[in-house]
């Protein structure tokens, strides 16, 4: 097929800063020192006319840990608000809150190297080997080491062809699965009764709630033939060791928090958790989206993970601040978008983050981010966010540009250093927060990145033991690591599995939810269920991989399967109208047998070409705030007849 | 049912049985090593420097050079040390004249039919050995075919390949399981292609640059290294490497960045690093351009 003619849009490095000298008006350069008064006048004024609480903080997930310890001391310190969050919550906060709620900590139970050495592998809504393709690589060795790998996507994706059974469900019928799968574990008498009993509450409960979803009612809703979810439930019960990973198929829905708690149940139904080569573990989708939270980047913890609401917490870290840290919970991003629409929020600082296009339902957001009265946008690049921004300050590039550590999916805390002098007058993202926080009356220093990350050891026990020096001598290390002459354990939560109740803790507790399809449902206006996802070669809003000229990359196309293509009539590369309930974008058409009928597939690394986000909806999971951009309902309209096609199957 | 009973420790890792250490004659030293090293293993650990180009550190051996070959006591033929596990009372010499033939022949053949000039220390080991490619005469067997640039990403110069198989075992069922590239033709038309010996960009490549950080003498590069050797431009003297995190994804690469002038120029992973052994994806080796779009 000849190549589409494509002119992707690329970034240029911002080398200085720019200002707004009124709304509306135009962006212009400026110098340091007035950027920065600029930046810190609207903070401070915003603070005094409507109080700490009209101030949020955007931290990035792909900066280091440091910068995001800084960036939400700056928020609780120097504003005195916990409205700090990050992009986690357009990803994985369902996962730290589900994970949270039944371990008590945030992070991935398993190592990578664990997945080498299992029985069954169980890819949930993950695409790895597009999405993560080095963690992927572990789960091939751990195929050639003889695991058994089953998949669960509603697409046939490159990761499903490596499977011993793909199991193909419909679009936001996890749970369903989930507990047929749950159910046909306990009507077998495969579960681990030793273990639910000494470990886990609530089961009696959770075999109730099951009970109704038998193989022929869950084939009905999942669209998965009975007997391959029986044959996943023996096959996932009766291992020796099995890994449970999800990636955003799981999260991205309106009950997100809901559909990791149904997952995690398995692990407690089979005991496949808390032991080595046993686990459930969410892949994270950005660099540092977990060490963000970590840093306490997130609304309702400190760094350490540390609950706010805890009072010894609290004041631990209001003596070591020397200041009154509010006993309350922030808002999340979800929350401050909502909060801008309501005219509470006034002032964001936006560090690294691109909302005007990664947040779902793009031309809300960008309303929204409208009606601040004071926009700062810290970046290495002009983003569409950046462009609405009263004060861009240009920043160094984490990864090449700065030293600091970086936290994976792993819980691995690894060094990042500066190989590259940054661009013009881009300064590092901490040293800015520091002059602002300067120019509003707080004189901090630190000599370099690792005094910032002393400081956090200081506070954050699950760090204590990570020197900088012992990071380097081994390849990084996963916390909880509370000892500098120890090595931690790969695997977390195996206080489950001992018989003393002392040492045991707190129970794990089975998360008793029930099926609630997707909130934008099909119908004969809008017959096709769009999900979204990545492809190999793209990140995202495509900011950083625009610039790089992938052989694999072709650009935005509407993903139908081969069926769906022929009953509405049209060819590969044929451009058409896709319509949502929410807004309308131009695509060409792109044929993929790993569809299925009624389901369609797009991304969104193209936004300056084909605007994704006006499709997906601004549904959210109430727990985590996470919207739901792997369900949306659409219709295929052809271009030159104008009129919609004959309705498809949905 | 009910699971059997955990052990009372459930928090070991099961490390497998302890290694023995065992004990051999190298070079009529007595040396120890864990059961299950190569003799090349030994070697290195006892400071000795053996000649390898098909050894891969994150590979299976694959015996296709012969270029490590050392003598043991009482076989007939040589042994490449980079397979060969060391046992218990064997006599290993690495230096006898046998040995030392044998390699020079190596690389005589191997210099005399490709293009070794971006070989890493080729030109020591030739004088080490005294080999000389050049008495086979101008004629000697030589593919002489041009550079494939097919891609933005990397370039293949089979004049460069020496058939080792590294980077058809790492885009294979050892690291990458993409299976693009294979050996092709028998004999002295063995060659490594992709499928049809069609361009890179009809093939399953999905340009993870695996195969680049394996390749032992530059027949697989970087465009960007390569337009720099055609500019001239190339100095790796004045390159730094500094070892940081990938920013895509949550898996936590391991990234080392060569750069040159303040432009990366060329991105490899630590090869014992527990994340990435060495491999990367399409992103994280070839994905950096944005940081320097600097005008």
């Amino acid at each position: 097929m000849k190549k589409r003619d494509r002119t992707p849009k690329t970034y240029s490095r911002l080398t200085h800063p720019l200002v707004r000298d009124e709304k509306n008006g135009p962006l212009r350069r400026a110098t340091w020192d007035e950027a920065l008064a600029k930046a810190a006048e609207g903070f401070r004024r915003n603070r005094i006319e409507h109080g700490p609480d009209s101030f949020a903080m955007l931290s990035c997930a792909r900066a280091t840990n440091e910068m995001n310890y800084v960036a939400q001391k700056f928020t609780r310190v120097v504003m005195g608000t916990n409205n700090v969050d990050s992009c986690n919550r357009t990803c994985h906060a369902p996962s730290v809150a589900g994970l949270s709620a039944v371990f008590g900590s945030g992070g991935g139970t398993s190592s990578y190297e664990e997945v080498e050495h299992t029985d069954f592998i169980l890819m949930w809504g993950s695409n790895a080997r597009f999405a993560h393709p080095i963690f992927f690589q572990h789960v091939l060795k751990g195929i050639r080491n003889g695991a058994r790998m089953y998949a669960v996507d509603p697409r046939r994706t490159s990761t499903a062809e490596w499977a011993e059974s793909w199991l193909g469900l419909n679009v936001g019928t996890d749970i369903p699965l989930a507990h047929a799968v749950g159910r046909e574990i306990i009507a077998a008498g495969l579960h681990n009764q030793s273990f639910i009993d000494r470990a886990t509450t609530g089961f009696e409960d959770y075999k109730k709630l099951v009970e109704p979803w038998t193989l022929s009612l869950a084939e009905k809703v999942t669209g998965v033939p009975a007997a391959a979810i029986k044959d996943l439930a023996h096959a996932y019960a009766s291992a020796e060791r099995a890994q449970l990973c999800w990636t955003l198929g799981i999260t991205e829905h309106h009950n997100g928090t809901d559909n990791v708690r149904a997952l995690i149940n398995l692990s407690l139904l089979t005991g496949h958790v808390g032991r080595w080569g046993a686990g459930v573990q969410p892949l994270r989708g950005q660099n540092n989206v977990q060490g963000g939270g970590d840093m306490g980047a997130i609304p309702n913890r400190l760094p350490g993970f540390q609950d706010i609401l805890d009072d010894g917490h609290r004041a631990k870290f209001e003596s070591a601040w020397d200041v009154v840290i509010q006993p309350r919970y922030g808002m999340t991003l979800t929350d401050m978008f909502e909060a801008m629409e309501h005219g509470e929020l006034k002032a964001v600082y936006c560090i690294g983050e691109n909302p005007a296009q990664s947040e779902a339902d793009s031309d809300q957001a960008l309303r929204r981010l409208q009606a601040l009265d004071h926009l700062v946008v810290q970046d290495i690049f002009l983003t569409k966010t950046a462009e609405l921004a009263d004060v861009v300050l240009p920043a160094t590039a984490a990864w090449a540009e700065t030293d600091g550590t970086t936290t994976n999916s792993e819980r691995r805390v690894q060094r990042v250093r500066a190989a590259l002098t940054p661009p013009g007058e881009a300064r590092e993202d901490i040293d800015i927060i520091c002059d602002i926080a300067g120019l509003l009356g707080h004189d901090w220093k630190w000599a370099d990145s690792q005094a910032v990350w002393d400081e956090l050891r200081s506070l954050s026990p699950d760090h204590f033991g990570m020197t900088y020096d012992r990071l380097e001598e081994h390849h990084g290390l996963q916390w909880p690591c509370p000892d500098t002459d120890k090595l931690p354990s790969s695997f977390l939560h195996g206080r489950l599995w001992e018989t003393d109740p002392e040492r045991r803790g707190t129970p794990a507790a089975f998360g008793l939810v029930e099926h609630d399809p997707p909130v934008d449902l099909t119908d004969e206006n809008f017959p096709i269920r769009l999900t979204t996802g990545r492809r190999l070669d793209s990140y995202n809003t495509g900011v950083q991989t625009g610039s790089f000229a992938s052989p694999l990359r072709r650009g935005e196309y509407i993903e139908l399967c081969p069926e769906d293509a022929e009953s509405l009539g049209v060819q590969v590369g044929e451009e058409v109208r896709v319509a949502s309930r929410r807004g309308t974008v131009t695509a060409p058409v792109w044929v993929d047998p790993a569809l299925r009928p009624g389901l369609a597939f797009m991304t969104f690394h193209f936004p300056d070409e084909v605007d994704t986000n006006q499709l997906t909806i601004e549904a959210n999971c109430p727990i985590a705030g996470t919207a739901e951009f792997k369900a949306s309902a659409i219709r295929i309209e052809k271009l030159h007849t104008n009129e919609p096609v004959a309705a498809v199957r949905s | 049912m009910t699971a059997p009973a955990m052990p009372r420790n459930t928090s070991a890792v099961p490390l497998g049985l302890p290694r023995r250490l065992i004990e051999f004659t190298l070079d009529g030293q007595q040396v120890r090593v864990p059961e299950g090293s190569t003799i090349l293993d030994a070697c290195r650990a006892e400071g000795k420097d053996i000649p390898t180009l098909c050894e891969g550190d994150t590979l299976r051996p694959k015996n296709a050079c012969r270029v490590c070959v050392v003598e043991v006591e009482g076989a007939r033929t040589l042994a490449p040390a980079c397979s060969r596990k060391a046992e218990a009372g064997m006599t290993v010499k690495t230096d006898t004249e046998r040995a030392r033939h044998s390699r020079k022949i190596v690389i005589e053949l191997l210099a005399s039919s490709v293009d070794l000039s971006t070989t890493p220390r080729v030109e020591e080991w030739i004088k080490q050995y005294d080999a000389k490619p050049d008495r086979f005469g101008p004629d000697a067997a030589r593919l002489n075919e041009e550079p494939r640039v097919d891609n933005d990403l990397y370039v293949r110069d089979y004049d460069k390949c020496i058939l080792c198989y590294k980077c058809v075992d790492a885009c294979g069922d050892q690291w990458q399981n993409t299976f693009a590239i294979s050996v092709v033709g028998r004999g002295f038309d063995a060659r490594i292609a992709v499928e049809h010996d069609g361009p890179l960009t009809e093939s399953a490549c999905v340009y993870c640059g695996n195969c680049i950080e394996v390749c032992p003498t530059g027949a697989l590069s970087f465009k960007s290294e390569f337009d720099m050797r055609a500019a001239g431009t190339w100095d790796e003297s004045q390159q730094t490497e500094t070892t940081t995190v990938c920013a895509y994804c949550g898996v936590g690469c391991n990234l080392t960045l060569h750069v040159q002038d303040n432009e990366i120029v060329k991105v490899t992973s630590p090869h014992d690093n527990p994340v990435t052994h060495g491999n990367l994806c399409i992103k994280g080796r070839f994905g950096y351009q944005h940081v320097q779009n600097r005008d």
